[in-house]
């Protein structure tokens, strides 16, 4: 099967929904001339034309809301953001707006929208920068939250956001777009709520999405040569949650580690390990651990930024832990 | 005009006495005073065109021709209300009407009418898109950045801002640096207008130009009109930050009473008052029988319309 990297996948998937359905359009900043400031659009101005690649000025509310606004008449709008933490600008429109017109509608206006672009740390973009915000999002009922980890899944799931008719959240790795993975040349959907085993295992469950997912592989090797071998579940969906994968990934092994990007605090795996802790309590053998970003804004300096992140140390630490119930 | 006027006014007059009555809670925004702006500008538009209002929204969704029953039966939270039951005063929706909803974050909405004007372009249909907001709104990021690019795109959007002098209970002078909100519109290269809006033909005239303009594809306006509400901002508030007298003055200037000594001067009889009087006060009285009698939500209707399929 080729391998092809998470920016292509991005891409692809967007041309050929767009070549599928008319209605849908990418509008955001820099989208279209700069080619994407990511280069996840690159060529697509040329290929749809400006109506359907739609430039705008530096506005995230004024966009969002454009988006919303549009959806409302049936448009199926993808709207870029820079970056996840420019979104925050937008807030008001994705929570009041975007997640709500549905349900104050009395269930007569959907709004069939995607929300994407990069998130989490970049390489010392500091705190303004480096934000994974996924929490914010999965908390707000009325929106779906995707965060796939590898080129394939952000293909499949892309495609099944765009052809939804909810607002999703699509949260892609602002450091995973140049990583590649096998991709077959034909269509696929990967439906929304669906987890994956990436690894099977019997010794311990590690249960993480997005960029956790390439942290836990990086601390692969080290748990591989304690005699280790954990069951990798990567969620890609954050709401709705495969809730039933998580169960059976747990019951598998007793124990389970959760690897987030994200800060600690009523964060997405904190809702993870209530979940499982109601769910499983009588099965697990040792307490649910949690390696996350530190409790703090992300320093700039490199040796700062790289022990706020999880990383192979802290992961095997929390696997030692796990290990000894 | 005149009729819906009525409507307006004895509608929320009703919704005030069941309110104070216990029969439904949250907050709910009257119209009273301010009814020839909405009517004169919806009678500007065609059925192919588009509203969006703000949380005050019964008097655009009456002139709209929503079903004065199923809102009734909203204010009171009923199984039959215009939105089920979820949505409320603030939050009157009718897709068939293409009335897309009251909304009750102040200036977030004016963004999602620069948002239809661009489906309405990216559909090439012939119609256009009505943006009401208050002045509040005009000094909130979602007012500048929906103006910007209704105006950087040239969509089909008037944006009519319903200027009642308070925002909530801070007055012009208090909160807006320049107390023109109309003027505004210089900065996004839009056209303008500002006029009073106690005089429902009045106002309809003034507005159908710029109605015609954005329909033409030659872009959106900032029209603000002056009006004054004669209650306080919700039910909650018995608007003390205004002298008696302010609103005396005001009252004269009762856009109801105006359009009747108009209508008498062309020649209305007082049967024919008497008659539309008699045909508003049943429409109310049938939707408050109709809301009463109403069902509230099923339990299960918690749950419904979070996600569609």
């Amino acid at each position: 099967m080729p391998k092809i990297t998470y920016r292509e996948a991005v891409r692809r998937a967007m041309i050929e929904e767009m070549e599928r359905d008319p209605n849908v359009f990418l509008m955001g900043e820099e989208v279209g001339h700069y080619q994407g400031a990511y280069k996840c659009s690159q060529g697509m101005l040329e290929k749809f034309g400006e109506m359907r690649v739609v430039d705008t000025p530096i506005s995230e509310q004024g966009f969002a809301g454009v988006g919303i606004g549009a959806a409302m008449l049936g448009l199926r709008p993808i709207i870029e953001f820079m970056t996840w933490n420019f979104s925050l600008v937008a807030f008001d429109q994705i929570y009041n707006n975007a997640a709500k017109i549905l349900y104050m509608s009395g269930g007569q206006i959907p709004i069939p929208i995607v929300f994407r672009g990069p998130g989490g740390a970049g390489g010392m973009l500091a705190a303004q920068h480096s934000q994974s915000l996924e929490a914010l999002y999965v908390h707000c009922p009325g929106l779906k939250v995707v965060a796939p980890a590898t080129a394939y899944d952000a293909y499949g799931l892309l495609k099944s956001s765009i052809r939804d008719n909810n607002p999703v959240i699509f949260i892609e790795g602002e450091v995973l777009y140049n990583t590649s993975w096998e991709v077959p040349d034909e269509e696929f959907l990967i439906p929304i709520g669906k987890a994956d085993v990436k690894r099977e295992g019997k010794d311990f469950t590690i249960i993480t999405w997005n960029r956790g997912f390439w942290f836990t592989m990086e601390a692969l090797d080290r748990i591989l040569k304690e005699g280790y071998d954990p069951l990798i579940l990567d969620l890609r969906s954050l709401r709705p949650m495969d809730e039933q994968a998580i169960i059976e990934a747990t019951l598998k092994t007793g124990r389970v580690l959760i690897i987030e990007e994200g800060w600690p605090r009523a964060s997405v795996g904190s809702y993870v390990s209530d979940f499982i802790q109601r769910n499983c309590f009588y099965d697990l053998h040792a307490p649910i651990l949690r390696v996350s970003q530190e409790d703090v804004p992300m320093p700039y300096a490199r040796n700062l930024e790289r022990l706020s992140l999880p990383n192979p140390d802290k992961i095997m630490q929390a696997v030692k832990t796990l290990m000894s119930f | 005009m005149y009729r819906d006027m009525l409507l307006i006014r004895r509608f929320e007059e009703a919704a005030a006495r069941l309110y104070a009555q216990g029969k439904f809670g949250g907050f709910c925004h009257l119209y009273i005073g301010q009814e020839a702006v909405g009517t004169g500008v919806i009678y500007a538009l065609q059925e192919k065109d588009y509203i969006i209002s703000t949380y005050r929204d019964h008097g655009h969704a009456l002139v709209r021709g929503l079903d004065p029953r199923a809102l009734m039966a909203e204010l009171l939270g009923k199984r039959t209300g215009i939105v089920k039951g979820k949505g409320g005063s603030m939050h009157f929706f009718d897709v068939h009407k293409n009335f897309l909803g009251g909304h009750g974050i102040v200036g977030g909405h004016v963004a999602l009418a620069s948002g239809v004007g661009w489906a309405i372009k990216y559909k090439k249909l012939d119609a256009v898109v009505v943006a009401f907001f208050g002045e509040g709104a005009a000094n909130i990021g979602a007012f500048h950045e929906g103006l910007n690019l209704a105006a950087l795109w040239k969509l089909p959007v008037v944006f009519v801002c319903e200027n009642n002098h308070y925002s909530m209970g801070t007055p012009i002078y208090r909160a807006l640096s320049v107390p023109d909100v109309s003027i505004r519109a210089v900065a996004y290269n839009m056209e303008r207008d500002k006029f009073d809006g106690d005089d429902v033909l009045y106002v309809y005239k003034r507005i159908l130009p710029y109605i015609e303009k954005a329909r033409r594809g030659e872009g959106p306006s900032l029209i603000e009109i002056s009006t004054y509400r004669f209650r306080g901002h919700s039910m909650s508030d018995p608007a003390k930050y205004r002298t008696p007298e302010e609103v005396e003055t005001w009252k004269r200037r009762d856009p109801i009473s105006r359009a009747q000594k108009m209508l008498e001067y062309n020649g209305v009889d007082e049967k024919e008052f008497a008659r539309i009087e008699a045909e508003v006060r049943n429409i109310v009285e049938d939707a408050i029988r109709f809301s009463e009698e109403s069902p509230e939500p099923a339990p299960y209707e918690l749950y419904t319309d979070v996600y569609v399929e």
